[in-house]
């Protein structure tokens, strides 16, 4: 007869060896990336990557989110004659979640998956086994500066999402919903707190390091041929995306749980 | 006869298939080691063992006497220092370019600053045969010969005291491949290297090799100078070197 918890266990197990694997991956390479040498190039190289090209994608995702963001709190908001509230719903939604969450979102989809394709097909290249021949770490070389360009990229991705965004609600509200521009402006900046901001900077680095950890992790470990680089590719982006709502939730409980 | 590497007991596991079982080996130093077998019968996995891209299950392989099996990364990484690999896909880094690929090992260990390192780059790149204009190239931009030049050339590029040469012939025209034969015939000589090389091309190993050694079932089946491996008398090398499908290798067999 099989057993029922048989496989219960088995994907507990198969979860509980997952986390631990990444765990250790991330351990390895921020403790040797610290330790040095420092790879300044591939750094340099990274924010570009990361910072540089993801401009137009974030940017395109934070104006657009920002004006139906004010449509759509003017016609909730106008049932109840509220219309003077939409400046500040738009700035705290955009800097406190809709900011960090799509620019997350986005980078995540775009960089994750270009990560996790590079390192895969570097993997299933032998390339980083060259690297080892060549007295260099794969750690140090490849994965640090990866994880660092994360971490510094995306708080200033989510600022100028932030920015932008706030500019879009500003531009419906004003040529749209007939707001006088310089009384929007002033709402925004009356109730804009500098907890809202830094919150969103903070899940935003949370956010740097979960998508670059899981390109470089599912890419390092991929497995054998055009599939096994796909494969590591869709778990990176699946991977992050699903963390990066789970982090979201946990690091709003500790800014604003009291 | 001065024993550069010595391998012995290797042994290496993935889940249930035995890849290594129990593997000796000696390689002379100065000399070319070819390690020949069938595909599939640990070759690869005997090599990246020794380098320490792969962690045995149990035995010894020591390096000028040093115990490697178990040894901390720092251990590892310095004796990495002292050893090239030509890979079998010649494994260059697209996103860099050829000289950069050349001299990578240079850079990393900061023996030199750019500049100097593009112009030995260059310079080993000539002494492999490979023209001055390649070096702004992208390895994209490069045939598959030209790449195994390459390979070539960052293999020796730091002078290394251990060279290894995974499968150098494989892919190349017989032409292509006799030019890879001589390279690396010539920079085992000129360096003054010890060459661990595995391949299951005759030609190649004929060519190549001080002394050869055969790998079936992850074990060591023969071994001895290159010049008596037709008078062997060994059945796995009769079978092997005259690519006959009856005798003791069984190939598509159960392992």
């Amino acid at each position: 007869m099989i057993n029922p918890f048989r496989p219960v266990g088995r994907g507990t197990l198969g979860a509980f060896e997952t986390v631990g694997a990444i765990t250790l991956f991330a351990a390895t390479g921020v403790g040797r990336g610290l330790r040095g040498p420092w790879y300044p190039r591939q750094f340099l190289r990274m924010l570009v990557e990361i910072g540089y090209y993801s401009l137009p994608v974030v940017g395109l995702t934070a104006i657009f989110t920002g004006m139906v963001l004010a449509l759509q709190s003017y016609t909730g908001f106008s049932r109840f004659e509220a219309q003077s509230a939409i400046p500040t719903i738009v700035v705290i939604s955009m800097t406190r979640e809709l900011g960090p969450v799509l620019a997350g979102l986005m980078v995540a989809g775009r960089v994750g998956a270009s990560m996790a394709a590079e390192l895969g097909t570097m993997r299933v290249t032998e390339q980083i086994d060259a690297l080892s021949t060549l007295s260099t770490d794969p750690f140090r070389y490849l994965v640090f500066p990866r994880i660092l360009a994360g971490l510094v990229c995306l708080p200033f991705l989510v600022l100028v999402a932030d920015i932008i965004g706030v500019m879009g609600g500003l531009l419906v509200g004003a040529y749209k919903l007939g707001f006088p521009a310089g009384e929007w402006i002033q709402s925004t900046l009356d109730y804009l707190q500098p907890e809202d901001v830094t919150s969103g900077l903070v899940k935003a680095g949370v956010f740097g390091f979960i998508i670059t950890l899981m390109g470089c992790y599912q890419g390092y470990n991929s497995g054998r041929g055009a599939q096994g680089v796909g494969t590591a590719t869709t778990q990176a982006v699946v991977a992050a995306s699903i963390m990066i709502l789970v982090s979201n939730y946990v690091v709003t409980e500790i800014f604003f749980s009291r | 006869m001065t024993v550069k590497i010595a391998v012995r007991g290797l042994e290496k596991a993935f889940g249930p298939k035995r890849v290594l079982q129990g593997v000796d080996l000696d390689v002379p130093e100065k000399q070319s080691t070819v390690i020949i077998g069938g595909s599939g019968t640990g070759k690869s996995v005997l090599l990246k063992c020794i380098i320490g891209l792969i962690t045995p299950d149990g035995g010894s392989i020591r390096i000028d006497g040093r115990e490697m099996v178990g040894a901390s990364d720092d251990e590892r990484r310095a004796v990495q220092g002292r050893i090239g690999m030509l890979f079998q896909g010649a494994a260059l880094f697209d996103s860099l370019p050829v000289w950069e690929n050349v001299a990578f090992g240079l850079l990393a260990e900061k023996r030199l600053g750019r500049h100097e390192a593009r112009e030995e780059a260059v310079r080993v790149m000539r002494s492999v045969g490979l023209a001055a204009d390649v070096a702004d190239r992208y390895p994209a931009e490069t045939s598959g010969g030209m790449q195994k030049r390459i390979g070539l050339a960052r293999a020796i590029a730091t002078k290394p005291e251990i060279i290894f040469f995974d499968e150098p012939t494989t892919g190349l025209d017989p032409i292509m491949a006799d030019v890879i034969n001589d390279l690396v015939r010539a920079c085992v000589r000129d360096l003054g290297a010890t060459a661990v090389s595995i391949s299951h091309d005759m030609a190649s190993v004929r060519k190549i090799a001080d002394r050869v050694a055969l790998i079936h079932e992850g074990r060591i089946r023969w071994e001895g100078p290159a010049s008596s491996i037709d008078a062997s008398g060994n059945a796995y090398v009769d079978q092997f070197i005259h690519g006959r499908a009856e005798g003791p290798i069984r190939v598509g067999q159960v392992a």
